[in-house]
């Protein structure tokens, strides 16, 4: 029975068990990384030298526009597993990414055009990687939309793992864009495959905010999936035994 | 590595782009917190509408059990 | 590895689902570039394809030593080039920080019977490299559109 940790691994009440030894540790890293990292950007890196001090907006641009894609991916798939093995945790780990994902493209977008505006000369232009963007803004908005306009909770589940399948195709456009079309958005800056085009003293603090925000969108996915969680499976007695001993 | 700017007032300012990037770090910031605080209120509102609801349970029992006792005492 | 009939046709399912709206959006998208022929590039004025007095978008190197201010008002002047052709912008706001000579600019504009792009809106398109003042100027870099003005 190969599938057998598969189906253990969706049980609501050992997820909720086994990850609550986790959570103060990733709260613990990440504010961490993310204070520390803020702090170097903002203070010790050095300036740009053609943008100025206005390019300090990179730390909070780059790693949230990181997540919100790497978010999507994780919605998705979760989605898919709902879908094939039936599994309660897999759907409510897919809700649980959707404001998320929603908020860290938000705060993607609005760093940009704040950025943009100094930089390029406007707050906002139609570019493709831009309005992909902001497509992906509205695929969460409709994931989380169509999780509250269906009653039936299994119905919900089903509709918003399409609608968040579907919306994948979305996520290599975003990546491609800067090479696709004809965009003000610059091309990527960090590489996995050759040397990125930052220099080493930005560079570092840029990491550390990144790792920051991977943390940061762990615990916060952990803590949203368990509360959704406990709202899903309060008839049951161990999620009654756990809010009422206040754990 | 050295701190980039000679005064406090030069940080806040940064050559005059200061105000782009406060507003940026401050709506990050604001939008990471609300994210981490939204379980916890939920959650208090689960914890909140269970105990409720145990209450009108408890309610019920007591109830029938003093028109149990009723009959039986008649 | 063994999966039950039933889920592995709702992988299945999933699966024929994603490559089906991918290859539709695909289609779209692949039709949107060809459509973006409102774009032009300097070049493409001087072909004469450009239509006169229509609101379009030029984008190219602004040739170093070809920026011009007037010396009473905002009103400026410059030259782009795609490596092939040269065209002249007349502009009368502020330019954009980033906006240099040896830099990319995109421009939203009519052009003019006499050929002269009389731009609305000036946008400064800047590479993807971040480096410290230090680095920069130890680097030899004067401007220059040699390095093809990547646009």
């Amino acid at each position: 029975m190969a599938w057998q940790w598969f189906h253990r691994l969706g049980s609501p009440r050992w997820f909720y068990q086994k990850t609550g030894a986790w959570l103060p540790w990733l709260a613990l890293a990440s504010a961490v990384l993310l204070i520390v990292g803020s702090i170097w950007g903002l203070g010790f890196a050095p300036e740009d030298a053609k943008q100025g001090n206005s390019y300090r907006i990179i730390f909070v641009h780059v790693p949230a526009a990181f997540l919100a894609l790497a978010g999507y991916y994780l919605m998705a798939v979760s989605g898919a597993i709902g879908l094939i093995w039936k599994m309660k945790l897999a759907f409510a780990v897919m809700r649980a990414a959707a404001p998320i994902g929603a908020v860290l493209t938000f705060i993607a977008l609005f760093t940009g055009a704040i950025w943009g505006k100094p930089t390029w000369g406007a707050y906002w232009v139609w570019d493709a990687r831009i309005t992909s963007m902001l497509i992906l803004l509205f695929l969460y908005i409709g994931v989380m939309a169509l999780s509250q306009a269906v009653n039936r909770e299994q119905v919900a589940d089903r509709a918003c793992a399409l609608l968040a399948l579907v919306g994948t195709v979305n996520i290599p456009i975003i990546y491609k864009s800067v090479d696709w079309w004809f965009t003000l958005h610059q091309p990527a800056t960090l590489r996995l495959t050759e040397a990125s085009s930052i220099d080493p003293s930005m560079f570092y603090p840029l990491l550390t905010v990144i790792i920051g925000f991977y943390c940061m969108y762990a615990w916060t996915l952990l803590t949203h999936t368990r509360t959704l969680l406990l709202r899903r499976e309060i008839r049951t007695k161990w999620v009654q035994q756990v809010l009422t001993e206040g754990k | 590595m050295q701190f980039q700017f000679s005064s406090f007032a030069d940080f806040l300012m940064m050559d005059g782009h200061g105000i782009y990037v406060w507003i940026s770090y401050a709506v990050t910031f604001a939008a990471l917190t609300a994210l981490a605080l939204y379980p916890w209120i939920t959650r208090r509102r689960i914890q909140r509408e269970l105990q409720r609801q145990q209450r009108i349970v408890q309610r019920r029992r007591k109830v029938t059990k003093e028109r149990m006792a009723v009959v039986e005492s008649a | 590895m063994t999966m039950h009939p039933v889920r592995r046709q709702r992988l299945i399912l999933v699966l024929v689902l994603v490559t089906l709206s991918s290859a539709a959006v695909g289609f779209v998208t692949f039709a949107m570039r060809e459509n973006m022929d409102y774009f032009y590039a300097p070049s493409a004025f001087a072909a004469g394809e450009v239509p006169v007095e229509k609101r379009i978008r030029a984008g190219g190197c602004v040739v170093p030593g070809s920026l011009q201010r007037a010396d009473k008002n905002l009103e400026v002047q410059f030259v782009i080039t795609d490596g092939e052709a040269e065209l002249t912008v007349a502009f009368d706001k502020i330019l954009p920080d980033l906006f240099a000579e040896g830099e990319a600019a995109v421009i939203t504009g009519r052009l003019m019977p006499n050929g002269i792009l009389r731009a609305d809106q000036v946008l400064a398109k800047h590479d993807e490299t971040y480096t410290p003042p230090e680095v920069a100027e130890s680097m030899v870099s004067h401007k220059s559109c040699a390095g093809g003005a990547k646009i």
